[in-house]
């Protein structure tokens, strides 16, 4: 496949984007009285990326058929998908000032019949490569240039019906498929490792048959950038998987690493704590 | 690019007081060190489904001698407060990580050896994703394995659909040799769990997220098919009945906690008595409770008209529980609301 137009945005930028998705976690977090803080900061840099640099999306025309789609296997960090959207004007930014509220279309999950932009809905582990793989398909039959993303959780490695849509890419060689899997090391439970025993990862996914990329620091843009992009220009006949070894928290110190943030709510005073600690933060 | 700056605080919803963390275990939470009364984190949080008494009762059971008794989740075993079990008997508890198909065959698997296996998990990813494993690897078998899905019908308010469970009822009921249950409370949980530990064949209980009001003060009267009345008059302090109460009408409150299969003399009684009788679930109306009663009023000729109270034909909206039980018309006053319409005033 043909080398992918790439927009041009600063590292300083594109830090700047990952910050805005950590402020807008705590101040929707604020709003709702819960929120899924650690698997939200852990992603923002891989997000980031995606939207502002390499994505093809056109929030003006969010149904266009040749769009690339981003799907949600870890939908619970959905509060940090919703800022880059309204941010892009998938939808009015006010829109977030209505998290979860009664009839609110953002909840906590992301809902494809409620928000513009979020390509499909999620929040049942395990359910989204197996969508992605569908979309792969319909777009490769259309002769599309679209390509598809879905970013997955390390706990829902776990799930049989990963591997199932791992075996069917790879066997209808979806090179306009890309998997991302965000290994933050935070599960419900504790470390998903401990729960359950995935790894080794890059093993697994190069027996399914994926070109697989280990991003060992997946909060370092210039490597998050580098590795998506050759991701998204996959060679002929095979789908990718990029496993990103990220920090649950990762931005706000008293959060980051372990379980126990994966939800929560923070007081005033705390709250500020770590607005400034974002604010000061150089994550990137 | 201007650096970002953040709006003004919202005006936020706590969930968390200090008299609520005062009661709570918080020997795992790293909120140790935070300022704010309403901070709290997902390990404080969990101390509040108090009324999943299901890790308790367990430990209870193995500590006096059940040796057959094993428990599996699916990366659920604090929420669904299993794990409590798991860490006094760790080598018969298995926690399968997000991998509830594969959890359910394996009960099955050692329900064939000679354990009792109880699983443990959400009610949507149990019920909902599992139902084929259900049917296939633990009923038809006939296996011994009991089910507790909780955090059923919407108490996950803005979780939004995936989070909801408004179809088990209806699914599971359907299934030959399951008995489907529901207990409202902790204590209804003891019993429950109890009562039918020796029954033979598979069970499916259904329960709330553990943040429900307290029903029950002690463990009740508990068996396959029976149900409790809670109010005959005004003899119990119930949220609609209270209300009603006030207007001067009397209603009769019965827990109808064993779905199939159902108890049909409270339904007989109260379409004899009233002329009327009016169901009310957190699940959808179509193939739920509600159903279950109107195959009994058919079945039987009952001479009565039904009220079904539940959700609608539809999928929730999102927001916190409390407003979407006001919204679907299932808190006390839409219940009340439901039954003044009943008796045409």
């Amino acid at each position: 496949m043909s080398s992918r137009a790439v927009k041009n945005i600063s590292k300083q930028d594109l830090r700047e984007k990952a910050r805005m998705i950590r402020l807008e976690t705590l101040r929707l977090t604020d709003i709702c009285g819960s929120g899924h803080y650690g698997s939200t900061f852990s992603m923002a840099e891989l997000v980031a990326v995606l939207y502002y640099q390499l994505l093809h999306v056109d929030p003006k025309n969010a149904k266009w058929p040749d769009r690339d789609r981003f799907t949600m296997g870890k939908g619970h960090a959905a509060i940090g998908l919703y800022p880059v959207l309204a941010d892009l004007g998938f939808f009015p930014t006010d829109w977030l000032d209505t998290y979860t509220r009664f009839g609110s279309p953002l909840g906590d999950h992301p809902d494809m019949k409620k928000v513009p932009g979020a390509d499909f809905s999620s929040g049942s582990i395990g359910h989204n490569l197996s969508v992605s793989v569908g979309m792969a398909l319909g777009l490769k039959r259309k002769k599309s240039p679209g390509r598809v993303v879905c970013l997955m959780g390390d706990g829902e490695q776990a799930e049989g019906q990963v591997w199932e849509a791992a075996i069917s890419g790879a066997h209808w060689g979806l090179d306009n498929l890309v998997g991302i899997v965000d290994i933050n090391a935070a599960g419900s439970d504790g470390h998903p490792q401990e729960t359950m025993k995935t790894e080794p990862l890059k093993a697994k996914w190069e027996a399914f048959g994926w070109r697989t990329f280990v991003l060992a620091d997946g909060h370092d843009l210039d490597a998050v950038s580098d590795t998506l992009n050759r991701a998204l220009n996959a060679p002929n006949g095979r789908p990718t998987c990029v496993l990103a070894y990220t920090v649950a928290g990762k931005g706000v110190s008293f959060m980051e690493h372990g379980w126990e943030w994966h939800l929560g709510f923070l007081g005033p005073k705390d709250l500020e704590r770590a607005y400034r600690e974002v604010m000061q933060g150089e994550v990137g | 690019m201007n650096k970002y700056v953040p709006q003004p605080r919202a005006p936020g919803i706590s969930y968390m007081t200090a008299e609520m963390k005062a009661a709570i275990d918080l020997s795992e939470s790293r909120i140790g060190d935070m300022a704010d009364e309403a901070t709290w984190d997902m390990a404080a949080s969990l101390g509040l489904s108090r009324q999943i008494t299901t890790g308790e009762v367990l430990t209870d059971l193995a500590d006096e001698g059940r040796d057959d008794i094993v428990v599996c989740t699916a990366d659920l075993g604090r929420p669904t407060q299993v794990i409590g079990f798991g860490r006094k008997y760790p080598d018969r508890y298995f926690n399968f990580g997000i991998a509830e198909r594969n959890m359910i065959g394996a009960a099955a698997g050692l329900a064939t050896t000679g354990h009792l296996p109880v699983i443990s998990n959400y009610s949507f990813f149990l019920a909902l994703m599992g139902v084929e494993n259900i049917r296939n690897d633990i009923c038809y078998p006939g296996l011994n394995v009991r089910m507790i899905g909780t955090h059923s019908g919407i108490a996950m308010g803005f979780y939004g659909t995936s989070h909801h469970c408004n179809e088990d009822i209806g699914a599971l009921r359907a299934i030959a040799g399951l008995t489907v249950m529901a207990p409202c409370d902790g204590n209804a949980i003891r019993a429950a769990l109890r009562a039918t530990i020796d029954v033979h064949g598979p069970i499916y209980f259904r329960v709330g997220r553990g943040r429900e009001t307290v029903v029950y003060e002690s463990p009740p009267e508990w068996s396959i098919g029976g149900s409790n009345c809670l109010r005959e008059g005004d003899d119990a302090s119930l949220g609609a009945a209270d209300i009603l109460k006030a207007e001067g009408i009397a209603l009769s409150v019965v827990d109808m906690y064993s779905i199939r299969p159902i108890d049909r003399a409270p339904i007989r009684r109260a379409a004899k008595a009233n002329g009327f009788v009016l169901s009310a679930e957190e699940h959808n109306i179509t193939s739920g409770f509600g159903s279950a009663v109107a195959e009994v009023i058919a079945e039987e000729g009952l001479s009565c008209k039904l009220h079904r109270i539940g959700m609608p034909d539809d999928y929730s909206l999102l927001g916190p529980p409390t407003h979407l039980y006001r919204h679907y018309g299932l808190d006390a006053e839409g219940v009340a609301a439901r039954v003044r319409k009943a008796l045409g005033k």
